[in-house]
C-alpha cells in the first residue's frame, strides 16, 4: 500500500514539477504540496492522468495557523474510484491571497469553496456564486479562524415590545468555560497562582 | 386555420407569462429537515433550485477545537441523528489511526453489529418516509415500529435511545450481555417478513412506481462530477462500497453482497436501499456468530493510554486511578500528523478529516458528510422536473440536516 503510493508520488512529481513542493506518505496516506497559483491545471492533471485518474472529488476544507506568514492551508481530498486510491492536496496561502477555483474541473467544489470562504475569508478566483453558505444571512466574521471566539460576537432572541428576533452583541452570565488540562510541569501558559510575587521580586 | 398560431389576439397585459419563485420549507414535512429551498418554476417545471442550507448549522467544528478528543465524540450522534454509531465510527477510526491503537477482535465485531444496526435505522427512516413524501402512509408507521426495536438494542447496549456514544477510540464503551445478542439474533430472524410487508405495499405499487421511475436519474458521469457516495452511487450500476473497496474494521472477513441498480432513478435508490437492508442482516448473523465463538470473547477495549482501566484494577492499584482521573479530566493526547478516515455510512462516504497538533484537543477537524454533496446536486438533478418530484428527489438523496449543517 505505501509503496504504491509513493510510486504514485513519485509520478506525480516527475509529470508536474512545476506544480508540487513536495509529498510525503504517512499514515497510508499520501499528501502533496502545491502552488496555489497552478492549482486548476494540477487537479486536471489528476483528473485525466491514467494512473491517477482521480475523478472524485471528496472534500475541500481550510486549516488556520494564525502564526505562519501564509496564514491558511487549503486542502483538497480526491477519490479515484477506479484505480482505489486517494490523495491529499496542500497548498498554503496568504490572508490576502486569492486561490483559483477548481470548479471547472470539479462542479462540485461549488459549495465546499463557499464553505471554505464562509469558514476562513478565503477568497476564491473564478467562482460563480461565492455567497455565505451555512452562517446566518448577514453573518459577519470568518468563525474557524482561530481568533474568532467560540461564543461569537452576537446572539439573538425574541423581543417581547418589538414582536421580532433582535441581535444583540453577546453578553455571558458567567465566563466561558475553557478549562487549561494541561499540568504545570509540562509548558501552560499562565503564571500560576503564588508565582506572579517571584515573577515580581526578580524584576 | 387552426394551428394555434392565431391565438395571441387573446394575450392581454394581465396574461403575460412569467416564471414564479416560490420558497419550499424551511417548515416543508418534505423537506426531511430545515431545508430552504428557492424554486423557480416555469409552470410547474422547476427551472433553478437553490437550496439554502445552515439553518441547523451549530459550529460543530469550531466547537470541537476546544474540546478534548473523548469530549468531542458525542457531537457524531448528532451529525447524523439516524444512525448515530456509523458517524462516531469514522471518529474513532481517525483517532487510532494517528494513535496506532489495535481495536480488541470482540469491539471490532459489535461495532460491525451497531453498524449495520444502524445503516438499517437509517434505511427504515429514508425508505419508508420518502414513500410518505410521495403519498403512502403506511410505510413510515410500520416501518417506525422496527425502528423502535432497535433503538431498544441501542439502549440495551449503551443506555441511550438516540445518541449513544457507545463506540469509543480503543473499542467500545462496554460489552453486550449475552441475552442482547440473543435478542438481536431473534429480531434478525422475524425482521425479513416486515422487509417483505413493506415492499409488498410499495415495490409494485402503481402510484409508488410513477412516483419514482425515471425521476431524478444520475448517470456515471454525473456521480463523478458532483462526488456522489452510497447508495446514489450504487443505484446508478456502480458496485462502489467502501466497506469492499476500502475495507475498514473487520468487514473483509464477512459475506455480503453489494445491491446495484440499473436505471439510477429514484426507484431503483430504493430498491437498492430494500437489499442493503437484507444484506446487513447477513452480516448481522455472521457477527453474532463470531461474537459467540471462542475467538470472539475478550476485552472490548484496547486497555492503555486513551482508554480507561478497568473498574476492578481501579479498587487496587493508584496508577489505575491516577490514570483514570486523569483520562476524564485532561483527556488522552494524539500525536501530531493529519489523517482522513472515512467510513461507509448508511448515506455514502462519511468522513473525517482530523488534524492533530500532539495535545488534548484537535487542531482542526472537518467532518465530510455525505449529503452535502448531494444535496448540492439538487439544482442539477431536480432541473426540468415537475415541483411534485423535487420532494421525492430530496427524499431517495437522504439528506439529514444534522450533518449537512454541523
Amino acid at each position: 500500500m505505501n509503496e504504491d503510493l509513493k510510486e504514485l508520488g513519485a509520478h506525480i512529481e516527475l509529470r508536474r514539477p512545476d506544480c508540487v513542493l513536495g509529498w510525503s506518505v504517512e499514515h497510508g496516506e499520501l499528501t502533496v504540496e502545491v502552488t496555489p497559483t497552478t492549482l486548476p491545471e494540477f487537479v486536471e492533471f489528476l483528473k485525466t492522468d491514467g494512473t491517477c485518474r482521480f475523478s472524485t472529488l471528496v472534500d475541500i476544507t481550510g486549516i488556520d495557523h494564525p502564526e505562519r506568514e501564509r496564514r491558511f492551508d487549503v486542502v483538497y481530498h480526491f477519490l479515484s474510484m477506479y484505480q482505489n486510491q486517494r490523495i491529499r492536496v496542500k497548498a498554503a496561502v496568504r490572508d490576502t491571497e486569492t486561490v483559483p477555483s477548481i470548479i471547472e474541473q470539479f462542479p462540485s467544489s461549488n459549495w465546499f469553496e463557499r464553505e471554505v470562504f464562509d469558514m476562513f475569508g478565503i477568497l476564491f478566483s473564478g467562482h460563480p456564486d461565492l455567497r455565505r453558505i451555512l452562517t446566518d444571512y448577514g453573518f459577519r466574521g470568518y468563525p474557524l479562524r482561530k481568533d474568532f471566539p467560540t461564543t461569537g460576537y452576537t446572539e439573538v432572541r425574541y423581543d417581547e415590545t418589538q414582536k421580532r428576533v433582535v441581535y444583540e452583541p453577546v453578553s455571558l452570565v458567567q465566563e466561558y468555560r475553557q478549562f487549561d488540562f494541561m499540568s504545570p510541569w509540562e509548558g501552560a501558559e499562565y503564571v500560576l497562582p503564588g508565582d506572579e510575587k517571584k515573577e515580581g521580586g526578580a524584576a | 386555420m387552426m394551428d394555434g398560431t392565431k391565438f395571441d389576439d387573446a394575450q392581454t397585459g394581465e396574461q403575460k407569462i412569467r416564471n414564479f419563485n416560490i420558497n419550499f420549507g424551511p417548515q416543508h414535512p418534505a423537506a426531511h429537515g430545515v431545508l430552504r429551498l428557492v424554486l423557480e418554476l416555469d409552470g410547474e417545471i422547476v427551472e433553478r433550485c437553490d437550496p439554502h442550507i445552515g439553518l441547523l448549522h451549530r459550529g460543530t467544528e469550531k466547537l470541537m477545537e476546544s474540546r478534548t478528543y473523548l469530549q468531542n465524540l458525542p457531537y457524531f450522534d448528532r451529525l447524523d441523528y439516524v444512525a448515530p454509531m456509523n458517524q462516531e465510527h469514522a471518529w474513532c477510526l481517525a483517532i487510532e489511526k494517528l494513535t496506532g491503537v489495535e481495536v480488541p477482535r470482540r469491539a471490532s465485531l459489535i461495532r460491525v453489529l451497531y453498524s449495520e444496526i444502524g445503516r438499517i435505522l437509517n434505511h427504515l427512516l429514508n425508505v419508508t418516509t420518502q414513500a410518505m413524501d410521495v403519498g403512502a402512509l403506511t410505510p413510515p408507521l410500520w416501518g417506525f415500529e422496527e425502528r423502535e426495536k432497535l433503538m431498544v438494542f441501542y439502549e440495551r447496549a449503551c443506555g441511550a435511545r438516540l445518541h449513544a456514544a457507545y463506540f469509543r477510540p480503543g473499542g467500545v464503551h462496554q460489552d453486550l450481555p449475552a441475552d442482547l445478542i440473543d435478542d438481536i439474533e431473534h429480531w434478525a430472524r422475524a425482521f425479513p417478513n416486515v422487509l417483505d410487508d413493506i415492499e409488498g405495499l410499495l415495490t409494485e405499487n402503481r402510484i409508488f412506481k410513477q412516483r419514482n421511475c425515471d425521476i431524478g436519474v444520475v448517470s456515471e458521469q454525473e456521480i463523478l462530477d458532483w462526488g456522489f457516495s452510497g447508495v446514489m452511487v450504487r443505484g446508478s450500476g456502480l458496485a462502489w462500497d467502501l466497506r469492499r473497496a476500502q475495507p475498514y474494521e473487520c468487514y473483509d472477513e464477512f459475506d455480503f453482497m453489494i445491491p446495484v441498480g440499473k436505471n439510477g432513478d429514484c426507484y431503483d435508490r430504493y430498491l437498492c436501499r430494500m437489499q442493503e437492508m437484507r444484506e446487513s442482516l447477513k452480516i448481522i448473523h455472521q457477527a453474532i456468530e463470531k461474537l459467540r465463538a471462542p475467538e470472539g470473547q475478550g476485552d472490548v477495549l484496547a486497555r492503555g493510554k486513551i482508554t480507561p482501566p478497568k473498574r476492578g484494577e481501579m479498587k487496587t492499584s493508584m496508577e489505575a486511578l491516577i490514570h483514570h482521573f486523569k483520562l476524564y479530566t485532561e483527556g488522552f493526547h494524539v500525536p501530531a500528523g493529519e489523517v482522513y478516515a472515512a467510513v461507509e455510512a448508511p448515506k455514502g462516504e462519511f468522513g473525517v478529516y482530523l488534524v492533530a497538533d500532539g495535545s488534548n484537543k484537535p487542531y482542526r477537524a472537518k467532518i465530510r458528510a455525505p449529503g452535502f454533496l448531494h444535496l448540492q446536486a439538487m439544482d442539477h438533478v431536480a432541473k426540468g422536473h415537475q415541483l411534485a418530484d423535487v420532494s421525492a428527489i430530496i427524499g431517495t438523496m437522504d439528506v439529514v440536516f444534522g450533518e449537512i449543517d454541523r
